[in-house]
């Protein structure tokens, strides 16, 4: 059977565009995708001197809210992220682990100071859950610039890469049992 | 994406976590130390592609640290990760042989770029290794046969001089292979990339030598139409092999020595210096001693050039290599002629076993090349070698002098040859200046 994909957003209601995110990780993951409620206290996890959450506290937080030990759990939030080394993170995973946050915070237009658009912001916030997922699942960076696996660190590079597996990543994850 | 291993130093658990998180989505195999000394055990435990190493950890030093890493793995890639902004570390890191240098938070984008680049420059001198090999393999000097152990000792020689830049002396008596001996060392030495650069000295007149060592400037001399450089110069980064350094004249030996002594020379009619790094072969066949004693050598060049000596035996001294070196030619000249001779007749293997060779490697070179021209069978047969080798010679007394015999073939050479010293020289496989040499020191008259 299919490991279950909880999704949570986590820092109040859902977005009004949640439908759409969640039919976006559906069209490349088979597996049952449910949303769930996962009141973290994200004040706990801010760093004051650097005005970040740090990413590592959040999902630890998060994987508390996870229901069953066999599932997958991935929290999306709309505050900036961080790890200790990098200045910030789209998202962070446990490399085949329960638990992935993504944060929405600089996948918006605004960020960059251009005028908001939903449209951008929701492939984006797709393009990144598949992502961290995909590590979650066990996937690691692929060389593919298609690919979803495909590293990115800036904005600009999500938006260049797909949102759907390549071949190869896509070959591992059925030897993993994804579908 | 990699099967690239990565080795992070820090003593922040929070930071080594997040790191190894990073690069294991990246693909990499990560390790963690939390100190020098865990570093230092983990890269014996080795190797890593790379190394991010946090300057400032309790207990040892990062830059301390960095030393060993080295030590342990010249090869290994640093990037250093310190929280500390300081020039002066990074400068000395950085002079200490680490690929970058990053600052605590590193944005993400940079890190990629720096690992990425990271990895380019390690593939790139990965690539440089494996091409410098295959070079190297390409530029393998001829084979020196050498069964005897007076070759085996010579051969050992060049092995040994060859790791060092000093200059070398060459001796030994015509057609010893000393020019080999050259390549061989210039093959074994660290400068087998840059070109080896000969110089006949004995067979060109003085005036020429200077230009073709020295090279000239445009109008430098009537003819001089164009620039040109000159052996010397074209010898950087190489060896310049000089043959016959003993038939040069007193004012380029003072030339020489100039140039040795400061690696610096400016073309013939030009006024720019020109700077060389080039290591000096030479050789010679005549007693660079006695032309010393005798004032027609240059005693301070004499020690310049003559840090290290190796002496050619002649073939004579050496007989246990003639049939393998017969046999090697014959496989050569097999292959150039297209015959399929691949032996040696027993009744040819006793003449050219009682043969003195005078004109040592070469002669026998020769006189293979000349018997496989003749030849039609799959032996090489005594009936085929040239008439000096079948004639006798080895049933002279052993008391005969090489000169006597040298100066007995030279004789019939050129007397076969009409008197013309330009096809005697050919034959002999001499050059001309040699030639002359040989026929005044001789007495002979064309």
């Amino acid at each position: 059977m299919a490991v279950p994909i909880h999704l949570a957003f986590v820092d109040g209601r859902a977005p009004v565009w949640s439908d759409a995110l969640i039919s976006g990780v559906a069209e490349v993951f088979p597996n049952p995708i449910r949303t769930i409620a996962a009141p973290v206290d994200l004040q706990s996890c801010l760093v004051p001197s650097r005005q970040q959450h740090h990413a590592a506290l959040v999902l630890a937080a998060l994987l508390r809210h996870r229901p069953d030990p066999a599932s997958k759990i991935l929290g999306i939030v709309r505050v900036d992220l961080f790890v200790p080394v990098l200045t910030f993170v789209f998202g962070q995973a446990q490399l085949d682990g329960p638990g992935a946050v993504v944060s929405t915070y600089r996948l918006r237009s605004e960020f960059y100071g251009l005028p908001g658009d939903e449209g951008v912001l929701v492939e984006r916030t797709i393009k990144e859950c598949i992502h961290e997922l995909g590590h979650a699942f066990g996937l690691v960076h692929c060389d593919n610039y298609d690919c979803v696996m495909h590293a990115s660190s800036t904005v600009d590079e999500v938006d260049v890469r797909g949102a759907v597996f390549c071949g190869h990543c896509a070959s591992v994850l059925e030897g993993k049992g994804w579908s | 994406m990699t099967d690239r291993r990565i080795l992070i130093v820090d003593d922040e658990l929070s930071v080594r976590g997040s790191l190894e998180e990073w690069f294991r989505e990246d693909g990499f195999q990560v390790e963690t130390a939390e100190d020098g000394l865990a570093a230092i055990r983990a890269m014996e435990r080795g190797p890593y592609d790379i190394v991010l190493l946090d300057l400032k950890m309790p207990g040892m030093d990062g830059i301390a640290v960095q030393k060993r890493v080295r030590e342990i793995d010249p090869r290994a890639t640093i990037i250093i990760l310190t929280a500390y902004a300081s020039v002066e570390t990074a400068v000395e890191a950085l002079k200490l042989g680490a690929f970058d240098y990053v600052t605590k938070p590193v944005d993400p984008d940079e890190l990629s770029n720096l690992v990425r680049n990271a990895l380019n420059a390690r593939t790139l001198a990965e690539e440089n290794v494996r091409l410098k090999e295959t070079v190297s393999e390409l530029t393998q000097a001829a084979p020196i046969l050498a069964v005897s152990a007076k070759m085996e000792h010579v051969l050992e020689l060049v092995r040994t001089v060859a790791e060092t830049d000093s200059s070398v002396v060459i001796r030994g008596e015509s057609g010893t292979g000393k020019e080999l001996i050259a390549r061989a060392i210039h093959a074994q030495s660290r400068r087998r990339y840059f070109p080896l650069v000969a110089v006949n000295a004995g067979s060109i007149p003085e005036t020429l030598l200077e230009s073709e060592l020295f090279g000239h400037e445009k109008g430098a001399y009537t003819g001089a139409q164009y620039r040109r450089k000159g052996k010397i110069e074209l010898a950087n980064g190489g060896t310049l092999f000089l043959d016959e350094i003993g038939d040069i004249t007193p004012k380029m030996q003072i030339d020489l020595l100039r140039v040795l002594e400061t690696h610096r020379f400016t073309r013939l009619g030009g006024n720019q210096e020109i700077e060389s790094d080039f290591r000096l072969v030479c050789a010679t066949h005549r007693n660079l001693e006695k032309l010393v004693e005798e004032e027609q050598f240059r005693e301070d060049l004499f020690y310049r050039i003559n840090v290290f000596n190796i002496q050619v035996p002649p073939l004579r001294e050496r007989p246990e290599d003639v049939l393998p070196l017969a046999r090697f030619f014959i496989e050569k000249y097999a292959r150039a002629m297209g015959k399929p001779v691949k032996a040696v007749a027993p009744e040819a293997e006793a003449v050219l076993l009682a043969y003195r060779w005078p004109g040592n490697v070469r002669e026998l070179e020769n006189a293979v090349e000349r018997a496989m021209v003749a030849g039609r069978g799959p032996a090489l047969e005594a009936r085929d070698l040239p008439v000096s080798a079948l004639n006798g010679d080895a049933d002279e007394p052993l008391a005969r002098s090489l000169a006597a015999l040298e100066k007995e073939h030279i004789a019939r050479v050129l007397s076969d040859c009409e008197g013309n010293v330009t096809r005697a020289a050919k034959v002999l496989d001499i050059d001309r200046a040699t030639l002359y040499n040989k026929l005044k020191r001789y007495g002979l008259r064309r």
